[in-house]
């Protein structure tokens, strides 16, 4: 049922630790934006908890993963259209107390996309070194390729705008994560990105989706994404946006 | 020398695959995450084509007698991981496939439930 002109998209997936309290600082910090959890065919009782408490959860029949999910929560956000979305994770990494700040960033100013970055301002966060490494060095490449400093290209706490969820929920969102790649999409296609300081913190319990050790495989994977996003250039993505 | 000719079809066939898979990509006929075993692959050949010693030594291991036939087992090992993987998605294709199709099932039915007690 959309209330409102603006939904909050959280993607969860075996969340049932987290979900509850992460619906209820939502709740907390809400400024009546409407609320849509997107449960990944979790196989625990995410779902169950969340239409518990009256929210509104969209069960996909497949698990798609991290990318699928969000894009199925743009889908939705298309099809009511509505003028704004904010995403965060279900996993209580993005303290909710930001979405009124992202919210006001996305309807208040020119930005089609405003993320929140971790590292921006007052750090509280800690990486291991490695991934930090990575984290530098893709966010390098961000900056060489589109003359925009960019400190967290892997942040999945964002706002879009409609024109922006049109964008990504025309499939050209990354089915597994959003990353340096996307960035690098975003400015081709002539979007205005800015990052704003959120606080985000480890994970209150369950399993990150990025705890197991396919390092190699993601760098390699990313190196080629972002190649290919070079190969097919400004006009690819700029005529895409238009369409 | 017929080991520096097929050292030069090697190199030669690894990169035209290499870029028909770049072009499929380029023009999304094929995802990033299904390109990277073919990827993984041309540059085994290549880097086994061109660096000779190595060949050599990989042959030794494999109990090859002719260093360039090593390559054609290599290639032979390559096509058969590819093979696998694309079993095993193309399985968990058939899994959510059938999901899918019970899923759009059961929505119908739900729909014409509700149309009919709109009806009345």
């Amino acid at each position: 049922m959309k209330r409102s002109n603006g939904i909050i998209i959280i993607p969860a997936y075996n969340e049932e630790e987290n979900i509850r309290q992460v619906l209820a600082e939502v709740a907390q910090h809400n400024p009546n934006l409407d609320v849509l959890v997107v449960n990944d065919h979790s196989r625990d009782r995410t779902s169950f908890l969340v239409q518990e408490l009256g929210a509104q959860v969209i069960d996909l029949p497949c698990n798609l993963g991290y990318g699928g999910a969000v894009q199925a929560g743009f889908r939705y956000a298309r099809e009511l259209r509505y003028d704004f979305c904010i995403q965060l994770d279900g996993d209580g990494q993005h303290d909710p107390s930001y979405i009124p700040k992202l919210a006001q960033e996305i309807t208040r100013t020119e930005n089609d996309v405003v993320l929140g970055s971790r590292f921006l301002g007052k750090a509280n966060y800690h990486i291991p070194a490695i991934r930090r490494v990575g984290m530098y060095f893709f966010g390098a490449i961000v900056s060489l390729t589109t003359g925009k400093k960019v400190t967290d290209p892997t942040t999945g706490y964002q706002a879009l705008n409609a024109r922006a969820i049109r964008f990504f929920a025309n499939d050209n969102y990354p089915t597994d994560y959003p990353d340096a790649d996307t960035l690098i999409v975003l400015n081709y296609a002539g979007f205005n990105v800015k990052e704003v300081p959120v606080v985000m913190r480890q994970r209150m319990a369950g399993v990150s989706m990025h705890a197991n050790w396919k390092s190699l495989y993601y760098v390699i994977k990313m190196c080629l994404a972002i190649f290919v996003v070079l190969l097919r250039g400004r006009k690819y993505y700029g005529a895409i946006k238009s369409e | 020398m017929t080991g520096f000719r097929i050292q030069v079809f090697a190199v030669l066939g690894s990169l035209i695959i290499a870029a028909i898979i770049f072009e499929l990509i380029r023009k999304r006929k094929v995802l990033e995450k299904y390109s990277l075993l073919w990827f993984a692959s041309a540059v085994v050949l290549i880097v086994l084509s061109i660096w000779r010693d190595l060949l050599e030594k990989v042959a030794a291991v494999l109990g090859v007698y002719y260093a360039p036939s090593a390559l054609f087992i290599i290639a032979g090992f390559c096509a058969m991981a590819m093979f696998l993987h694309l079993t095993v998605v193309i399985s968990q294709l058939t899994e959510q496939n059938k999901t899918l199709v019970q899923e759009v099932g059961l929505l119908r039915d739900m729909v014409q439930q509700l149309q009919k007690q709109e009806q009345k």
